[in-house]
Protein backbone atom coordinates (compact mmCIF):
# COMPACT_ATOMS: atom_id res chain seq x y z
CA UNK A 1 0.00 0.00 0.00
CA UNK A 2 2.83 2.58 1.02
CA UNK A 3 4.28 1.31 -2.22
CA UNK A 4 1.30 2.33 -4.33
CA UNK A 5 0.63 5.42 -2.69
CA UNK A 6 4.40 6.67 -3.26
CA UNK A 7 4.48 6.06 -7.08
CA UNK A 8 7.78 5.13 -7.32
CA UNK A 9 8.94 8.92 -6.05
CA UNK A 10 6.30 11.29 -8.01
CA UNK A 11 3.49 10.87 -5.51
CA UNK A 12 3.84 14.60 -5.68
CA UNK A 13 2.55 14.63 -9.63
CA UNK A 14 0.26 11.99 -9.90
CA UNK A 15 -1.84 12.33 -6.98
CA UNK A 16 -2.13 15.99 -7.40
CA UNK A 17 -2.95 15.10 -11.33
CA UNK A 18 -5.65 12.81 -10.22
CA UNK A 19 -7.36 15.15 -7.92
CA UNK A 20 -7.56 17.89 -10.11
CA UNK A 21 -9.34 15.82 -12.87
CA UNK A 22 -11.84 14.13 -10.65
CA UNK A 23 -12.41 16.98 -9.29
CA UNK A 24 -13.57 19.01 -12.28
CA UNK A 25 -15.83 16.11 -12.84
CA UNK A 26 -17.55 15.94 -10.09
CA UNK A 27 -17.62 19.79 -10.41
CA UNK A 28 -19.07 19.49 -14.02
CA UNK A 29 -21.67 17.01 -12.91
CA UNK A 30 -22.35 19.11 -10.02
CA UNK A 31 -22.78 22.63 -12.18
CA UNK A 32 -24.69 21.13 -15.07
CA UNK A 33 -27.41 19.74 -12.46
CA UNK A 34 -27.65 22.67 -10.72
CA UNK A 35 -28.02 25.03 -13.83
CA UNK A 36 -30.89 22.82 -14.53
CA UNK A 37 -32.42 22.76 -11.26
CA UNK A 38 -31.79 26.56 -11.56
CA UNK A 39 -33.55 26.71 -15.21
CA UNK A 40 -36.45 24.61 -14.38
CA UNK A 41 -37.13 26.63 -11.11
CA UNK A 42 -36.96 30.19 -13.21
CA UNK A 43 -39.32 28.28 -16.00
CA UNK A 44 -41.71 28.11 -12.76
CA UNK A 45 -41.54 31.09 -12.01
CA UNK A 46 -42.16 32.41 -15.14
CA UNK A 47 -44.96 30.48 -15.64
CA UNK A 48 -46.79 31.46 -12.51
CA UNK A 49 -46.31 35.36 -13.34
CA UNK A 50 -47.89 34.35 -16.74
CA UNK A 51 -50.68 32.83 -15.30
CA UNK A 52 -51.12 35.82 -12.60
CA UNK A 53 -51.06 38.40 -15.51
CA UNK A 54 -53.39 36.59 -17.88
CA UNK B 1 -34.26 9.22 -47.04
CA UNK B 2 -36.90 11.46 -45.32
CA UNK B 3 -35.04 14.59 -43.84
CA UNK B 4 -38.25 14.67 -40.71
CA UNK B 5 -35.08 13.29 -38.37
CA UNK B 6 -33.00 16.67 -38.88
CA UNK B 7 -35.91 19.09 -38.41
CA UNK B 8 -36.95 17.51 -35.15
CA UNK B 9 -33.78 17.84 -34.33
CA UNK B 10 -34.28 21.83 -34.76
CA UNK B 11 -37.50 21.54 -31.90
CA UNK B 12 -36.98 22.39 -28.75
CA UNK B 13 -39.28 20.49 -26.82
CA UNK B 14 -38.36 17.56 -29.21
CA UNK B 15 -34.71 17.55 -28.51
CA UNK B 16 -35.45 18.42 -24.55
CA UNK B 17 -37.42 15.10 -24.14
CA UNK B 18 -34.72 12.97 -26.55
CA UNK B 19 -32.00 14.95 -24.18
CA UNK B 20 -33.62 13.92 -21.11
CA UNK B 21 -34.16 10.18 -22.71
CA UNK B 22 -30.36 9.76 -23.40
CA UNK B 23 -28.49 11.28 -20.67
CA UNK B 24 -28.54 8.22 -18.28
CA UNK B 25 -27.39 6.08 -21.63
CA UNK B 26 -24.45 8.34 -21.60
CA UNK B 27 -23.76 8.84 -17.97
CA UNK B 28 -23.59 5.51 -16.27
CA UNK B 29 -21.56 3.86 -19.15
CA UNK B 30 -19.11 7.09 -18.31
CA UNK B 31 -18.82 6.37 -14.81
CA UNK B 32 -18.15 2.88 -15.69
CA UNK B 33 -15.60 3.32 -17.84
CA UNK B 34 -13.71 6.12 -15.55
CA UNK B 35 -13.78 3.71 -12.56
CA UNK B 36 -12.62 0.87 -14.60
CA UNK B 37 -9.70 2.89 -16.45
CA UNK B 38 -9.11 5.03 -13.44
CA UNK B 39 -8.19 1.03 -11.57
CA UNK B 40 -6.25 0.14 -15.10
CA UNK B 41 -4.43 2.91 -15.26
CA UNK B 42 -3.37 3.07 -11.46
CA UNK B 43 -3.32 -0.15 -10.37
CA UNK B 44 -3.21 -2.94 -13.54
CA UNK B 45 -0.75 -0.96 -16.08
CA UNK B 46 2.65 -1.61 -15.44
CA UNK B 47 5.68 0.94 -14.69
CA UNK B 48 6.68 3.10 -17.79
CA UNK B 49 10.62 1.53 -18.21
CA UNK B 50 11.19 5.11 -18.86
CA UNK B 51 9.39 7.16 -16.06
CA UNK B 52 8.24 5.08 -14.40
CA UNK B 53 5.01 5.60 -12.13
CA UNK B 54 4.55 9.04 -13.73
CA UNK B 55 3.71 8.25 -16.85
CA UNK B 56 0.25 7.39 -14.93
CA UNK B 57 -0.88 10.93 -14.96
CA UNK B 58 -0.90 10.16 -19.18
CA UNK B 59 -4.60 8.89 -17.78
CA UNK B 60 -6.44 11.94 -16.98
CA UNK B 61 -4.15 14.37 -18.75
CA UNK B 62 -4.58 13.00 -22.15
CA UNK B 63 -8.25 12.61 -21.93
CA UNK B 64 -8.95 15.83 -20.70
CA UNK B 65 -6.62 17.17 -23.47
CA UNK B 66 -8.65 15.35 -26.20
CA UNK B 67 -11.75 16.36 -24.54
CA UNK B 68 -10.44 20.16 -24.70
CA UNK B 69 -10.16 19.85 -28.49
CA UNK B 70 -12.95 17.01 -29.61
CA UNK B 71 -15.48 20.16 -27.30
CA UNK B 72 -14.79 23.31 -28.96
CA UNK B 73 -14.56 21.16 -32.25
CA UNK B 74 -18.49 20.15 -31.45
CA UNK B 75 -19.10 23.90 -30.26
CA UNK B 76 -17.50 25.29 -33.41
CA UNK B 77 -19.99 22.83 -35.46
CA UNK B 78 -23.27 23.88 -33.30
CA UNK B 79 -22.48 27.31 -33.91
CA UNK B 80 -21.91 27.24 -37.71
CA UNK B 81 -24.93 25.65 -38.09
CA UNK B 82 -26.86 27.79 -35.61
CA UNK B 83 -25.42 30.76 -38.03
CA UNK B 84 -26.13 29.12 -41.37
CA UNK B 85 -29.33 27.50 -40.44
CA UNK B 86 -30.81 29.76 -38.18
CA UNK B 87 -31.57 26.73 -35.98
CA UNK B 88 -31.61 28.12 -32.03
CA UNK B 89 -31.10 24.50 -30.30
CA UNK B 90 -28.05 24.49 -32.39
CA UNK B 91 -26.62 27.83 -30.64
CA UNK B 92 -27.77 25.94 -27.17
CA UNK B 93 -25.54 23.38 -27.65
CA UNK B 94 -23.01 25.33 -28.76
CA UNK B 95 -23.61 27.67 -25.44
CA UNK B 96 -23.72 24.26 -23.42
CA UNK B 97 -20.32 22.92 -24.88
CA UNK B 98 -18.27 26.19 -23.58
CA UNK B 99 -17.98 25.71 -19.59
CA UNK B 100 -17.46 22.28 -20.44
CA UNK B 101 -14.74 22.58 -22.23
CA UNK B 102 -12.82 25.56 -20.57
CA UNK B 103 -12.85 22.87 -17.10
CA UNK B 104 -11.21 20.04 -19.65
CA UNK B 105 -8.90 22.84 -20.82
CA UNK B 106 -7.80 24.03 -17.57
CA UNK B 107 -7.33 20.15 -16.41
CA UNK B 108 -5.21 19.28 -18.82
CA UNK B 109 -2.77 22.24 -18.46
CA UNK B 110 -2.37 21.95 -14.98
CA UNK B 111 -1.87 18.27 -15.25
CA UNK B 112 0.41 18.57 -17.99
CA UNK B 113 2.14 20.87 -16.00
CA UNK B 114 2.56 18.77 -13.11
CA UNK B 115 3.62 15.70 -16.36
CA UNK B 116 6.47 18.54 -17.22
CA UNK B 117 7.99 19.40 -14.03
CA UNK B 118 9.45 15.53 -13.37
CA UNK B 119 10.07 14.97 -16.86
CA UNK B 120 11.08 17.99 -18.66
CA UNK B 121 12.51 19.82 -15.47
CA UNK B 122 10.14 23.05 -15.62
CA UNK B 123 5.97 23.31 -15.41
CA UNK B 124 5.49 25.63 -18.03
CA UNK B 125 7.54 26.22 -21.64
CA UNK B 126 6.28 28.80 -24.11
CA UNK B 127 6.35 25.38 -26.36
CA UNK B 128 4.46 25.67 -28.98
CA UNK B 129 1.77 22.78 -28.04
CA UNK B 130 1.49 24.30 -24.40
CA UNK B 131 1.05 27.34 -26.14
CA UNK B 132 -1.92 26.51 -28.29
CA UNK B 133 -3.71 24.71 -25.57
CA UNK B 134 -3.10 28.10 -23.27
CA UNK B 135 -4.69 29.75 -26.36
CA UNK B 136 -7.57 27.00 -26.63
CA UNK B 137 -8.47 28.06 -23.04
CA UNK B 138 -8.72 32.04 -23.66
CA UNK B 139 -10.78 31.41 -26.83
CA UNK B 140 -13.19 29.10 -24.07
CA UNK B 141 -13.27 31.93 -21.97
CA UNK B 142 -13.36 34.86 -24.35
CA UNK B 143 -16.84 32.79 -25.52
CA UNK B 144 -18.46 32.50 -22.04
CA UNK B 145 -17.31 36.24 -21.88
CA UNK B 146 -18.71 37.71 -25.40
CA UNK B 147 -22.21 35.52 -24.30
CA UNK B 148 -22.21 36.86 -20.98
CA UNK B 149 -21.71 40.72 -21.74
CA UNK B 150 -24.57 40.56 -24.75
CA UNK B 151 -27.94 40.56 -22.89
CA UNK B 152 -30.35 39.82 -25.87
CA UNK B 153 -29.55 36.04 -26.53
CA UNK B 154 -30.07 35.96 -30.46
CA UNK B 155 -27.23 38.52 -30.75
CA UNK B 156 -25.17 36.60 -28.03
CA UNK B 157 -25.88 33.95 -30.28
CA UNK B 158 -24.49 35.43 -33.53
CA UNK B 159 -20.87 36.79 -31.87
CA UNK B 160 -20.35 34.61 -29.53
CA UNK B 161 -20.80 31.73 -32.33
CA UNK B 162 -18.79 33.98 -35.50
CA UNK B 163 -15.99 33.85 -32.56
CA UNK B 164 -15.98 29.76 -31.98
CA UNK B 165 -16.09 28.97 -35.59
CA UNK B 166 -13.31 31.50 -36.50
CA UNK B 167 -11.71 30.14 -33.19
CA UNK B 168 -11.53 26.57 -34.78
CA UNK B 169 -8.49 27.22 -36.57
CA UNK B 170 -6.87 26.72 -33.40
CA UNK B 171 -7.45 23.26 -33.10
CA UNK B 172 -5.05 21.41 -36.19
CA UNK B 173 -2.79 23.42 -34.98
CA UNK B 174 -2.53 22.15 -31.07
CA UNK B 175 -3.18 18.71 -32.66
CA UNK B 176 0.19 19.05 -35.04
CA UNK B 177 1.94 21.24 -33.66
CA UNK B 178 4.48 18.43 -32.18
CA UNK B 179 4.62 17.22 -35.74
CA UNK B 180 5.37 20.87 -37.18
CA UNK B 181 7.37 22.29 -34.95
CA UNK B 182 9.92 21.06 -32.69
CA UNK B 183 8.31 20.79 -29.14
CA UNK B 184 9.11 19.45 -25.85
CA UNK B 185 6.13 17.82 -25.57
CA UNK B 186 5.80 13.78 -27.29
CA UNK B 187 4.30 13.15 -30.58
CA UNK B 188 0.86 11.17 -30.28
CA UNK B 189 1.01 7.61 -29.28
CA UNK B 190 -2.55 6.53 -29.56
CA UNK B 191 -4.54 9.67 -31.90
CA UNK B 192 -2.26 8.80 -34.73
CA UNK B 193 -2.78 6.71 -38.10
CA UNK B 194 -0.69 4.27 -37.79
CA UNK B 195 -1.06 1.39 -34.84
CA UNK B 196 -0.76 3.30 -30.96
CA UNK B 197 3.01 2.80 -29.78
CA UNK B 198 1.75 1.83 -26.25
CA UNK B 199 1.39 -1.87 -25.33
CA UNK B 200 -1.90 -3.72 -24.45
CA UNK B 201 -1.80 -3.33 -20.73
CA UNK B 202 -1.22 0.16 -20.98
CA UNK B 203 -3.00 1.09 -23.81
CA UNK B 204 -7.30 -0.59 -22.51
CA UNK B 205 -7.32 1.91 -19.69
CA UNK B 206 -6.30 4.81 -21.76
CA UNK B 207 -8.98 4.06 -24.11
CA UNK B 208 -11.54 3.49 -21.70
CA UNK B 209 -10.68 7.06 -19.89
CA UNK B 210 -10.40 8.58 -23.47
CA UNK B 211 -14.36 6.85 -24.22
CA UNK B 212 -15.57 7.36 -20.69
CA UNK B 213 -14.39 11.06 -20.91
CA UNK B 214 -16.20 11.59 -24.19
CA UNK B 215 -19.80 9.70 -22.93
CA UNK B 216 -19.21 11.56 -20.22
CA UNK B 217 -19.38 15.10 -22.09
CA UNK B 218 -22.32 13.93 -23.88
CA UNK B 219 -24.40 13.41 -20.82
CA UNK B 220 -23.12 16.68 -19.22
CA UNK B 221 -23.92 18.57 -22.44
CA UNK B 222 -27.76 17.31 -22.40
CA UNK B 223 -28.04 18.34 -18.84
CA UNK B 224 -26.86 21.88 -19.41
CA UNK B 225 -28.75 21.59 -23.07
CA UNK B 226 -31.85 21.28 -21.16
CA UNK B 227 -31.07 23.95 -18.72
CA UNK B 228 -30.25 26.40 -21.99
CA UNK B 229 -33.44 25.20 -23.60
CA UNK B 230 -35.94 25.82 -20.97
CA UNK B 231 -34.23 29.32 -20.78
CA UNK B 232 -34.88 30.21 -23.86
CA UNK B 233 -38.31 29.43 -24.50
CA UNK B 234 -39.93 31.52 -22.07
CA UNK B 235 -43.40 30.44 -21.63
CA UNK B 236 -44.31 28.44 -24.25
CA UNK B 237 -47.03 25.74 -23.55
CA UNK B 238 -44.66 22.62 -23.43
CA UNK B 239 -42.60 23.92 -20.49
CA UNK B 240 -45.41 23.61 -18.28
CA UNK B 241 -45.59 20.01 -18.86
CA UNK B 242 -41.93 19.65 -18.66
CA UNK B 243 -41.05 21.49 -15.83
CA UNK B 244 -44.16 19.88 -13.72
CA UNK B 245 -45.73 23.12 -12.76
Amino acid sequence: MKEFLDMGGYAAFVWPSYAITLAVIALNVYWARRRLTQARAAARRRIAMHEEGA
Amino acid sequence: MTWTWFHRLGSPPHVFALARRLTPWLGWPAALLILGGLWGGLVLAPPDYQQGDGFRIIYVHAPSAWLSLMVYTSMAIAAAVGLIWRIKVAHAVAASCAPIGASFTLAALVTGALWGQPMWGTFWQWDPRLTSELILFFLYLGYMGLRAGIEDTQRADRASGVLAVVGVVNVPIIHYSVTWWNSLHQAPSVMRLARPTLPGSMLAPLLMMLLGFTLLFGALVLVRLRAEILARERTSGWIREAVGA
